[in-house]
């Protein structure tokens, strides 16, 4: 289909929205509550669009292109209308950003920012229920305060991760999002895996660990993570050579989305202080270990195993791999059995 | 896998989880399962549980731990019998369906709801699901190999796959959903007593000579001991000195008392570990290693991809590269290795072994692969890699059935233990318990050992939900906390292996698979008292 989106010709293919026909010709168009292939609900109303021949500006997000559609992304109007839409949001957004932990990385600020929304003249009328914070959950916290309700946490809990432990709820006239993060979280459906809170455009919905970091200070790292086979790919945020955090990567087998494992318990470990950071050798005296050098520790290692291998053959000796460690780790060491044991007995943790 | 877990998972009609909690095990799966069923694919669940992807399913087999071969020639009964089979496929894509037919012709559904303790017409009703469905892939897991039949059930999941011709198809395949993270890599990399990296056989004419060139050095020809084995050697004294690498067999191995036996009978004993684990206290010599964030590599995952790990952090102490320990040992033992580099040991790994022919790092690093990996097969740096195996030929031709008949687990129950245990694994942990419990939050949700016992059961005993349980078989004696509910089946009951207090090891039975000596971990007998 040919269409013209900001006096460009752009084709696309039928059935698709204004707003992804604009993304493939490159053109940006500010969304909240849109999750590509998730929701498409048009609640914020933050991608509303100018079409020639219709009255009303319509979200770009639900609304399909037509043959010849003649759409504005940037007129005067459209963005006089997201401007009134922020000024909205604000107005029942508690506005806390020197303090709040998704400062820098924070969609409702960018936005803002550049539709240059310092303040809002409304008055929300969402404060007068003020619900409290829910953090009694070990790793996740919502905070309806900061919430714009755009549904992204909910949607993504009940058709990206299907656990469905989010839900909408009713305080009078308004709708609350029921987080099970309050004091009865054992008893909730939530499996802790925080997709809602990687969904989460502002600081409602977050993991605790963004406290010790802001968006800023921190690098990357891309990596497959250390658990199941799944192959999940996930980011690794490191500031000053700690890793504080994980984020889900759009890898081929997880698509962005990570589990309690992989998102919280992938990297306490690697630095914890139950890590063994010299060599030991047991004293067989006293049967405990004491710190040794590496010279000390590999000359005992190669002499012992080289005794044994001279007396009684390589079959005596035996070096299993670890199913955890790299491609590269597992074959140096069934090379090092083969080659300087002399045996074959080298095998991997896959049967137990 | 044969497939991948994006088309099992977007493609199929329909999909048979066999032995398999993906939501526990691979949650990130597990979701993509529950998308499949949301998005209308239809479900069958093959668990002696009520997993809860179970609640979702078209059909729940809750059938007895021990018997899925049984319940795949009942399936296979039914294909024949009711004419589901791919007569195509199997005439030109197969060779031994004869023997395979002859096989199953007792295994009518009554005999076979029988043996499984289920109901004959849901297993007519699962086998009508999995066989008329255009695409269904059969997704399996510890629930099928961890029995001392293992081999053969995982032969009947193929034998099940080949007889409809869901296989070679996106949305089909016979797909293992394996457990560590790079345990598809282990077995790819050579650790293995019969086989060099990328499956090599030892006694393959030709093979041995290949690699004495490459290494340059004359190697054993004597086929190596299986781990499992190994253990009773060291017992017997026929092995003496052992190097293990990363892994805890005091707390995964069946019947801890033996295996600490075993430990404690070597002449030396080398750990090279992050963490002083049950394992490592009774090594002669520990050598500090390094995590998967403090190193570059690669892991293959259950699709067999292989992908990049990137070093993030270094840590304070005298940790070293693991391949540098190794390549120490090897100098200083008489082999000359030099030190390489990950991408320069990939390098060899790719020169060596035919199906990582095309992978470098550099290319899994480039914009060509742009993040995805590179699934092998991947014979030439031109080459894609493979998403689905076996399209419009077998990689040994022709497909092999391979008829098995059903037989008891080793250790059934009896008056003196008269439960059966199962054991496997829980959402929050892993495996052993060393990365995932040093992290609080982990320990807050699931921080000890619980078995899962029947309600009647635990009336019977005494036992109410909660209440401090000792757990006994004939290897060892425990105490967990009681959880009480339907999950199980009377007579049956269900512990995860992680913990060290109250670990389900200590009473597993370690009889093992005749053809690859996987432990029995499935089944095995055990009494409960309070």
């Amino acid at each position: 289909m040919r269409l013209t989106i900001d006096g460009r010709n752009v084709e696309a293919a039928e059935g698709m929205s204004i707003l992804a026909a604009a993304r493939t010709a490159g053109i940006k168009i500010p969304t909240l509550c849109y999750l590509e292939g998730v929701s498409d609900i048009g609640s914020c109303r933050l991608c509303v669009v100018e079409v020639e021949g219709m009255a009303q500006l319509v979200p770009a997000c639900n609304t399909k292109i037509r043959e010849d559609m003649v759409v504005q992304t940037r007129s005067e109007r459209v963005v006089e209308a997201r401007r009134t839409v922020l000024r909205l949001l604000l107005s029942n957004h508690r506005v806390d950003c020197f303090s709040c932990e998704k400062s820098g990385d924070c969609q409702l600020q960018q936005y803002c920012m550049e539709y240059e929304i310092e303040m809002t003249p409304y008055i929300g009328s969402r404060k007068e229920i003020e619900p409290a914070k829910k953090d009694a959950h070990p790793f996740l916290s919502y905070d309806p305060s900061k919430c714009i309700r755009c549904h992204r946490c909910v949607e993504t809990c009940a058709h990206v991760t299907g656990r469905k432990a989010i839900h909408l709820g009713k305080t009078g006239m308004f709708t609350v999002i029921d987080a099970p993060f309050g004091e009865d979280w054992k008893n909730t459906l939530c499996e802790s895996c925080g997709n809602c809170a990687q969904a989460c455009p502002t600081g409602a919905l977050t993991e605790k660990r963004r406290k010790n970091y802001r968006s800023w200070e921190v690098k990357r790292v891309r990596t497959t993570c250390p658990h199941c086979a799944t192959g999940c790919q996930m980011d690794l945020i490191v500031k000053d050579n700690h890793i504080v955090d994980v984020e889900g990567a759009d890898g081929p087998s997880n698509h962005g989305l990570l589990c309690v494992k992989g998102r919280s318990a992938s990297f306490d470990f690697v630095d914890s202080a139950e890590r063994i950071r010299h060599p030991l050798i047991k004293n067989q005296e006293t049967g405990e270990f004491e710190q040794a050098t590496w010279e000390e520790a590999l000359d005992l290692v190669a002499s012992r195993f080289t005794e044994i291998k001279n007396t009684y053959g390589g079959e005596a000796l035996a070096g299993f791999a670890c199913s955890r460690s790299t491609n590269e780790d597992v074959y140096m060491l069934q090379k090092m059995v083969r080659t300087a044991f002399n045996s074959n007995n080298t095998d991997n943790c896959a049967r137990v | 896998m044969t497939n991948t877990i994006y088309d099992i998972t977007h493609e199929s009609d329909a999909i048979m989880l066999v032995g398999s909690n993906p939501e526990h095990a691979h949650p990130v799966i597990g979701m993509q399962v529950r998308q499949a069923v949301a998005r209308g694919a239809k479900l069958i669940v093959v668990d002696p549980r009520d997993i809860d992807l179970a609640k979702q399913a078209d059909v729940h087999l809750k059938l007895k731990p021990g018997t899925n071969v049984a319940f795949a020639n009942g399936m296979m009964h039914i294909f024949i019998e009711e004419g589901l089979i791919n007569q195509q496929f199997i005439e030109e894509r197969t060779e031994n369906f004869e023997a395979m037919k002859e096989m199953v012709k007792d295994y009518t559904p009554e005999k076979v709801a029988e043996i499984c303790g289920i109901d004959a017409d849901k297993l007519r009703e699962a086998a009508r699901i999995y066989a008329t469905a255009d695409k269904a892939p059969i997704m399996y897991c510890l629930g099928v190999t961890e029995h001392h039949t293992g081999t053969e059930g995982v032969m009947s999941m193929s034998n099940m796959a080949m007889m409809v011709g869901k296989l070679g198809r996106p949305g089909c395949g016979v797909n293992p959903i394996r457990g560590q993270n790079n345990v598809q890599g282990a077995c790819d990399m050579g650790a293995a007593p019969n086989q060099f990296p990328g499956y090599q056989n030892l006694d393959k004419p030709g093979v041995m000579e290949k690699f004495e060139q490459a290494w340059g050095t004359k190697l054993n020809h004597q086929i190596g001991t299986k781990a499992t084995d190994c253990f009773p050697k060291m017992i017997s004294g026929e092995v003496k000195g052992l190097l293990i690498f990363g892994e805890d067999p005091v707390r995964t191995d069946p019947n801890t008392q033996h295996v600490i036996k075993a430990l404690k009978s070597l002449d030396f004993f080398v750990a090279d570990e992050l963490f002083m684990t049950e394992t490592a206290k009774l090594a002669d010599v520990i050598l500090p290693g390094r995590s998967y964030a403090e190193k570059e590599g690669t892991f293959s995952n259950t699709e067999r991809r292989v992908q990049r790990v990137r070093k993030a952090v270094e840590i304070e102490g005298e940790t070293r590269p693991d391949t540098w320990i190794f390549t120490e040992i090897m100098n200083r033992m008489g082999y000359p290795q030099p030190h390489l580099t990950p991408a320069e040991i990939m390098d060899e790994i790719a020169s060596v072994t035919p199906s990582f022919g095309g992978i470098s790092h550099e290319r899994l690093d480039s914009e060509e692969v742009g993040g995805r990996g590179l699934q092998w097969p991947c014979p030439s740096k031109e080459h894609p890699g493979t998403p689905i195996m076996h399209a419009g030929k077998f990689a040994r031709g022709l497909g092999y059935f391979r008829p098995a008949a059903y037989t008891p687990s080793m250790e059934l129950p009896d008056e003196e233990y008269p439960l059966i245990l199962m054991t496997g694994r829980i959402l929050y942990h892993y495996n052993a318990c060393a990365m995932t419990d040093k992290t609080e939050g982990i320990n807050e949700i699931a921080g000890g050992s619980f078995i899962e016992l029947n309600t009647q059961d635990a009336q019977k005993l005494g036992i109410c939900n909660g209440d401090t349980v000792t757990v006994a078989s004939r290897r060892g004696k425990i105490t967990s906390e009681a959880r009480v509910s339907e999950k199980t089946n009377p007579g049956q009951c269900w512990m995860p292996f992680h913990y060290i207090e109250g670990g389900a090891n200590w009473l597993t039975n370690d009889a093992l698979d005749s053809i690859s000596s996987t432990p029995e971990y499935k089944v095995c007998a055990v009494k409960v008292t309070v």
